[in-house]
């Protein structure tokens, strides 16, 4: 046992030291917009853009809409293979898992040679532009969201709650808005904060679908152009996505034998 | 007086399976319009020539040395990162869950595991560039300190080795995540009988720990093989897209036709659904044989 422990420690040393090294040497490099001194100017000069709040909300709205509108597709499926179509399951699995073989820019090369044009010309206009991205991302995030809420629904005995809850005299709409929704809560609520965390800073997508609208590809312009301030966003980026994080966690605390799930988009 | 209990279930159902479709068709309807259209699209536009004739041309075109050549370095860096990150995210994982160490380090572990994979893209690249860019913090120390200059040492952030290097940022603390309930459903009985009869650490793991895990790991570097084959805003906003890797070339592709011929753009696309399809299928059975000995 000494012997595992010392060898515990050697590997948890290293993990720490390539873990810390690029986050310390990016937060040095953010304090260094003067010569010479440490200042906070590079945050203040991000902060103070009003590009970096509007990028950012655009892509925190296109990022709740992707959480609304996957609900809305998997809760409702996910609940229904339960009950009435078990044999439909391993089709749905499957849909779920294509996102793993069709990498993002496939994705978005697909989905611009689809809809730039044809019977739903969606890049004409901008409004359709957020729709084909709000698509983009229910796509990226169906892995992830599919199997949160088919964690949650195992966890809950759905056919007895329906047929109490039809006893009662309710509609599949009711059953689904006050039943299952509620019980869903927690495992829906990781499945979207891991949602956040994807969307919010997605670039592939973004950048051919909505350009310089959404924080992905606005990281990137500050990038090439400056470098203090990249640094920053970075920091900015980083705790963004800790917080998110953060939240996983503390929700799947409350809930035993959930585990965070990682991430594909690159 | 049995029979109209029976009858009551089997009269019911056949009406409803016609409607009971209609609860899963907007999933499928947008499963169709948004995963399979688009993919299917490529598909059949890797077949077409400009007229819109049925050729191989644009299959064959795959195999000229620069694509060839950019299918080779992606799976080279792809392979590199999912072997090394493979093994130190396994020994990563090893010591958060079986060393000993105290609950705290291996909560962190994993904790920051889950941000780690998840910090990925355009913020990754700036934090490479501040690390071992050119005027990056560990060039600078080793310059000043040892007098030891990376780059001319032939060391460069934007090529093979610093994009492995990046890719692993997110690569170890993705096969921590993975292998980690493979590592828990070791179970201790397994060792205590393997020690009992009188085995050695070592043995241990050759004969007993090793086996049982082997599909679980083998499993878990393909998906970090796809991981890093897939990825694309990591690579571009390091080397501002002067790697010549697949996900690169079909991002220019899609800018504007650099290949000069649409259908080899989309031939290049295919070509990479079929590399992580092949990923996939090679997983799949790993995992089924995983859960064999471990309850995942």
């Amino acid at each position: 046992m000494r012997q595992n422990r010392f060898w515990g420690w050697f590997w948890t040393f290293l993990g720490v030291l390539y873990f810390f090294t690029p986050l310390y040497a990016t937060l040095d490099f953010s304090l260094r917009a003067k010569k010479g001194q440490l200042t906070l100017l590079a945050y203040q000069r991000v902060l103070t853009d009003p590009q970096f709040w509007q990028t950012l909300l655009f892509s925190l709205a296109m990022a709740v809409a992707t959480i609304l509108v996957s609900l809305l597709l998997i809760v409702p499926t996910a609940y229904w293979i339960r009950l009435r179509l078990p044999g439909l399951r391993p089709v749905v699995e499957f849909i779920t898992m294509m996102p793993f073989v069709v990498p993002p820019i496939v994705l978005v090369f697909g989905l611009l040679r689809v809809y730039s044009g044809g019977f739903l010309p969606l890049t004409n206009f901008a409004a359709g532009t957020n729709i084909l991205l709000v698509a983009g991302y229910v796509v990226l995030a169906l892995p992830y969201m599919y199997r949160a809420v088919d964690t949650g629904l195992a966890a809950m005995d759905v056919r007895t709650l329906t047929e109490a809850a039809q006893s009662l005299g309710a509609g599949w709409g009711t059953i689904l808005a006050h039943i299952i929704f509620p019980n869903l809560r927690s495992a829906v609520l990781s499945g979207a904060f891991l949602t956040l965390a994807i969307v919010i800073g997605e670039f592939t997508i973004a950048s051919f679908v909505v350009g310089i609208k959404a924080f992905g590809p606005y990281m990137s312009l500050v990038g090439q152009n400056k470098t203090y301030e990249s640094s920053a966003l970075a920091i900015i980026s980083f705790a963004l996505t800790w917080l998110f994080m953060g939240l996983i966690h503390w929700l799947g605390r409350s809930q035993a034998g959930q585990r965070q799930q990682p991430v594909g988009a690159r | 007086m049995l029979l109209p209990a029976r009858d009551a279930p089997l009269a019911r159902p056949a009406r409803r399976a016609a409607w009971a479709w209609l609860g899963v068709a907007p999933f499928l309807l947008f499963a169709v319009l948004f995963l399979f259209l688009p993919s299917l699209s490529l598909f059949v536009g890797s077949f077409l020539d400009r007229q819109g004739n049925f050729t191989l041309d644009n299959i064959a075109g795959l195999f000229t040395p620069s694509l060839l050549s950019a299918y080779w370095i992606t799976i080279r860096i792809s392979l590199f990162t999912a072997v090394v990150g493979g093994i130190f995210g396994f020994f990563l994982a090893y010591a958060a869950t079986l060393s000993g160490l105290p609950r705290w380090v291996s909560d962190g572990i994993t904790t920051f595991s889950g941000v780690a994979s998840n910090f990925a893209g355009v913020p990754l690249a700036f934090a490479f560039i501040a690390t071992l860019g050119r005027l990056g913090l560990v060039t600078v120390l080793l310059r000043q300190v040892f007098g030891f200059d990376l780059y001319e040492h032939g060391f460069n952030l934007y090529s093979f080795w610093g994009l492995s290097l990046t890719y692993l940022y997110f690569q170890f603390p993705l096969m921590v995540l993975i292998i980690t309930p493979a590592l828990e459903g070791l179970r201790r009985e397994w060792r205590e009988a393997a020690e009992n009869l009188g085995a050695t650490g070592w043995q241990y793991w050759r004969y007993v720990g090793l086996p049982v895990l082997l599909p679980s790991l083998l499993g878990a570097i393909i998906l970090l093989f796809g991981n890093a084959f897939g990825a694309y805003a990591t690579a571009l906003s390091l080397t501002g897209g002067l790697i010549n890797l697949v996900t690169i070339v079909i991002g220019s592709q899609i800018k504007g036709d650099v290949l000069h011929n649409p259908g080899l753009g989309y031939a290049l696309a295919f070509g990479m659904v079929v590399v992580m399809a092949v990923c996939m299928a090679i997983y799949y059975p790993l995992r089924r044989r995983s859960e064999r000995w471990l309850r995942l």
